[in-house]
């Protein structure tokens, strides 16, 4: 519909805002003439990739989602695991990569807010976040190490402002992510299973209110469309659409959400991320299959003079949208009042199945929400294995001529294996009281329960691996990801994903694509950790090419005894170390490869799923009987770097031997998933040698790593070592 | 009418941000700069300025550790 | 013993407080827009970033009104404990001595630190063992103790430092490396670390709990 005097927007606005020709055609069939501009930026918007998942959602229909623990699956703000005991545990990861390359403080902070909201949106109260961060070679690159410090700075400002713990995390440097960063960020939270509040809006006359901060014209266009775009030369010029986060703001909101939930005063909640009450309003619309009615003039703003389609485009930061029963209106206003919280009824759910926008009485906007929402174009990806490399081999930083010993310094001091001590301690790893396991202590964070179990959680994500063989590659993530969970002693109970690619309409990305995500599948389904959510990034690309595929995995688990919870340090002198399971190390696409600056290679060594999973199920039996006293899963750097890591978290040293089988290398530092490290008193590993494959390497104790090799070996002191594991103090000077 | 109050560090206190612009400046090739303090500014309305030394030194500063200085400005011509 | 731990907008250990406090007595939750102080026998000002840290840390909040009847309350000798944030509010409040500043190292740092009772008479402390060290988890962006020369010469040799951080352990530039003082009349304390967060072997050291022991005690030893 369009108003008398108005210059209806035309096809190269549509152009403009990321829509291509033919879905502008199809926007004009849907509302049976050309949009106006209320209408076509809201559609731009939800048909945008990061709105409508254009090129992923036939994909991600193929992933496992249901499972005994399961509550709450894909589909709503976030997903739910059974925990016990009447209790839910809400969790998922989302991305904020586009911010955070052009402001990452601010970008990486309201990832972390956006998150948050989806957690206390379905009705839990967040108990954790995990961040998981990619850059270029910080020793390179001053740009990445500015992201490094900033995106860090952010994510420690806006968690530790609002009471919930950061509890763990990961971050690799790699060449291909120099142009397009990653910040994902994942929440957990704890809340009662009659709690969960679906965001289907409900009841034909309730009201439709917005409360929390003001609207302005944060992030116009924002998210959105720099989600939908590969990034160019002129990024200072987003600038001005990056939405500026204020967690004190939102710990007012999450306080007095969570009020408004136990009171029993929300039929249906949802919050405002991207593309602000656009998508809030018309998801709320589609899920709940009713119509909606919104007057602008009633939304609190922070600036005059905005204009209807800001509003509904505003990505102010802070706000949540919720249906609620006319005669409760004036009780959720108190409470709002009470947490200086700002509220306002701005419109009503209709059965009329239309989005009806309204300045005041004039109807600037009318769409049907079926168009909007469901009737968005799905495309086919066009999949194809390249006959290339493409990706660049990175520069080589070992020469060939150092010893095992100098190697394994090398690799202990390499950014992607050094402590991430500089990045946690930015972080408050406590708050809450349930950390049982604090960053670097194991090999996943541990929460407690209040009936003496806990809650593990671990996120992985090793995106070389993936590049080179994106199916392989992608089984060793998540495996990862369960294994780290094993060494605390949990199950999983649940997944969520993350998907970083580059631009899906070129056949190598959707070939990686189709892959990682076939392999996340399989093994998800192995592992009996169904997908209970996720998020998905795309267009992470620039004009040196794509990121590594990056399938960022998280996942939750259960062990029934905190007690029992497994470390990764060596504990005592005399204790036996044992390296657990069919380890088949491979140099390939390894940690070590890098630093010799090799090219990928065009696939990964077979990964035997089910044998992994039952060594698995061995250690995390040992770690709860309490039968070992350390565990520790062999990833980036091999065994040597394992044993070097656990030697320097319990600040003792070990001797130990290896058998060469050929290649001194591969046996130091090759990399494969189903490998563990564990100490304890050898008639326990004697024990656990009963279950699964058990070899006793050596002994803990003294001030040095010893690894005899026969005919080579490697002697370094716990201080060169640890020396050198600090690497990345120097970035937070 | 129009006021400011400008809240600064006290000499003779460490002002970690302060020497962290100082530190700064001459990589960007700015050379000859020190004493930087890095404070706060406040801008208000007030019907009664005679009330400004009191706000300034109960809320706005924190005279401890922080100096202050009150400027009252012109009012703007009416538009 | 009965403890009342205040709750402002953004405060966030004050249930962590409250878990604290619990193990030696009677809780209670007192909101920042509530005079009555519930016949609390001690009173904790809990850590987080009360009003955003907005303007500085702690500089609203004092002005509240629950405030203004802790006010009261320790001018009458009642016990106050001043946790992080909770520190910052009392110093604001001219309960304490002193103000806190931004970090040397300019960073929000978590750090487990060693802390030495350099008192061990306090009512805070009576409970630690002399000469024995406090594990007590630290985590903030503004914990830099300043005063001038002329009041840190007269808290120490008052006896008002209470505790200070080990050698090494202070990374955020405290003058004196001081990490909690007391008021003149002993009843007031605060420092930057949170002993709250050193209760249960489960989540690190119990060490904290000997001040809430020793506050126990005061109450108790008040109420023959």
């Amino acid at each position: 519909m369009a108003r008398m005097s108005e210059q209806l927007p035309e096809l190269q606005e549509a152009i403009a805002l990321g829509l291509t020709e033919a879905e502008y055609e199809l926007v004009c069939e849907k509302q049976g003439g050309a949009p106006n501009q209320v209408e076509l930026a809201m559609y731009s918007l939800l048909w945008s990739e990061h709105c409508a998942y254009k090129h992923s959602k036939k994909l991600l229909a193929t992933l496992p989602t249901e499972g005994p623990a399961v509550v709450m699956g894909p589909g709503e703000n976030a997903g739910a695991v059974d925990v016990g005991d009447g209790l839910i545990c809400a969790f998922k990861v989302e991305s904020h990569n586009h911010p955070s390359a052009v402001e990452p403080f601010q970008g990486a902070a309201t990832g972390v807010g956006g998150i948050l909201r989806d957690i206390f949106a379905i009705g839990a109260r967040p108990i954790a976040v995990l961040d998981s961060l990619r850059f270029g070679e910080i020793e390179e690159s001053e740009r990445s190490r500015y992201l490094l410090e900033h995106a860090v700075a952010g994510i420690g400002h806006y968690g530790n402002s609002i009471g919930v713990p950061t509890v763990g995390g990961e971050v690799y440097f790699e060449g291909p992510y120099e142009q397009n960063c990653l910040v994902n960020a994942m929440a957990l939270g704890l809340g009662p299973r009659e709690q969960l509040m679906r965001s289907a809006a409900a009841g034909v006359g309730n009201v439709v209110l917005i409360y929390g901060a003001s609207t302005g014209r944060d992030g116009i266009g924002g998210a959105s469309v720099l989600a939908s775009a590969e990034l160019g030369e002129a990024d200072d010029d987003k600038r001005p659409t990056v939405q500026v986060g204020d967690p004190f703001e939102e710990k007012k909101l999450m306080e007095c959400s969570l009020e408004l939930l136990e009171l029993g005063l929300i039929v249906s909640l949802q919050d405002l991320g991207a593309a602000g009450l656009t998508s809030s309003a018309c998801e709320m619309a589609s899920k709940g299959e009713v119509g909606i009615d919104i007057d602008v003039r009633k939304v609190p703003l922070r600036e005059a003079d905005m204009e209807p389609f800001e509003i509904m485009v505003s990505e102010s930061q802070e706000r949540m949208l919720c249906v609620i029963e006319p005669s409760d209106v004036d009780a959720v206003r108190a409470i709002c009042d009470k947490w200086e919280v700002s509220s306002a009824a701005i419109g009503e759910v209709t059965d009329t199945r239309l989005m009806r926008i309204y300045s005041g009485d004039e109807l600037v906007g009318q769409m049907p929400v079926e168009a909007l929402v469901d009737d968005c174009p799905i495309y086919d990806l066009a999949p194809q294995q390249p006959s290339q490399p493409i990706y660049p081999p990175p520069a080589a930083r070992l020469d060939g001529a150092e010893s095992l010993g100098e190697t394994l310094l090398a690799l202990v001091g390499s950014p992607n294996v050094a402590s991430r001590r500089p990045l946690f301690e930015q972080y408050d790893p406590i708050v809450q009281s349930r950390t049982v396991r604090r960053p670097e202590q194991a090999d996943a964070a541990v929460l407690a329960l209040a009936n003496g179990t806990a809650l593990a959680v671990s996120i992985d994500g090793n995106g070389r691996r993936v590049a080179a063989d994106p199916y392989r590659g992608t089984l060793s993530v998540v495996l990862e990801c369960a294994s780290n969970l094993a060494c605390v002693g949990a199950h999983p109970l649940g997944t969520t994903n993350n998907l970083n690619f580059g631009n899906p309409e070129k056949p190598h990305v959707a070939w990686q694509l189709t892959e990682a995500v076939r392999a996340i599948a399989d093994a998800c389904t192995a592992l009996e950790a169904p997908i209970v959510g996720g998020n998905v990034s795309l267009y992470n690309e620039g004009a040196s090419g794509p990121i590594y595929p990056t399938p960022v995995i998280g996942m939750v688990g259960l062990l029934p005894d905190v007690t029992r919870a497994g470390r990764l340090g060596f504990t005592e002198e005399g204790e036996a170390i044992a390296l657990v399971g069919q380890f088949k190390p491979s140099l390939a696409a390894s940690e070590l490869s890098k630093l010799r600056g090799e090219q990928l290679p065009d696939q990964l060594e077979e990964v035997d799923i089910e044998s992994v999973i039952e060594v698995q199920d061995a250690v995390r039996g040992a770690v709860r009987e309490g039968l070992i006293n350390s565990a520790h899963d062999v990833a980036e750097g091999g065994i040597a770097t394992a044993l070097a890591e656990s030697a320097l978290a319990g600040s003792i040293g070990a001797a130990v031997e290896l058998d060469p089988a050929g290649d001194s290398w591969q046996a130091c530092f090759g990399e494969a998933p189903g490998g563990f490290i564990c100490c304890g008193h050898a008639a326990a590993l004697a024990q656990l040698a009963e279950r699964t494959s058990v070899t006793v390497i050596g002994k803990v104790g003294g001030d040095r790593l010893e690894i005899d090799l026969g005919s080579e070996k490697i002697d370094l002191t716990l201080g060169e070592l640890r020396e050198r594991h600090r690497a990345l103090e120097a970035v937070f000077q | 009418m129009r006021a400011r109050v400008l809240v600064r560090p006290k000499q003779g206190i460490l002002d970690p941000q302060g020497v962290a612009v100082e530190r700064a400046l001459p990589a960007l090739g700015f050379q000859g700069v020190t004493e930087v303090r890095i404070g706060r500014l406040v801008e208000l309305e007030i019907k009664d300025p005679a009330q400004l030394e009191q706000i300034s030194a109960q809320l706005l500063a924190n005279p401890l550790i922080e100096d202050f200085e009150i400027e009252l400005l012109e009012d703007a011509p009416a538009a | 013993m009965k403890t009342g731990i205040l709750r402002f907008p953004g405060s966030c250990d004050e249930l962590d407080a409250q878990l604290a406090a619990a193990l030696v007595g009677e809780t209670v939750l007192l909101w920042h827009g509530d005079r009555d102080l519930q016949d609390v026998d001690a009173v904790i000002v809990p850590g987080g970033f009360s009003y955003g840290d907005y303007l500085r840390a702690g500089a609203i909040a004092r002005f509240s009104p629950v405030m203004e009847s802790v006010i009261e309350f320790a001018g009458d000798g009642g016990l106050v404990l001043g946790i992080c944030n909770g520190f910052q509010v009392l110093c604001e409040a001219g309960l304490l001595p002193g103000a806190l500043l931004p970090n040397a190292n300019r960073r929000f740092t978590f750090r487990q630190v060693e802390l030495e009772v350099v008192e061990g008479g306090t009512k805070f402390t009576s409970a630690c063992p002399p000469g024995e060290l406090l594990s007590i988890p630290a985590k903030h962006g503004s914990g830099r103790f300043y005063a001038d020369e002329a009041t840190l010469s007269e808290l120490e040799e008052g006896g008002q430092v209470v505790v200070r951080y080990l050698p090494g352990q202070n990374f955020n530039g405290s003058l004196r490396d001081i990490a909690g003082v007391r008021n003149a009349a002993g009843n007031v304390f605060g420092l930057m670390p949170h002993p709250e967060h050193a209760v249960d072997a489960l989540t690190g050291s119990t060490d904290g709990l000997r001040i809430f022991e020793s506050m126990r005690s005061a109450v108790d030893g008040a109420h023959v």
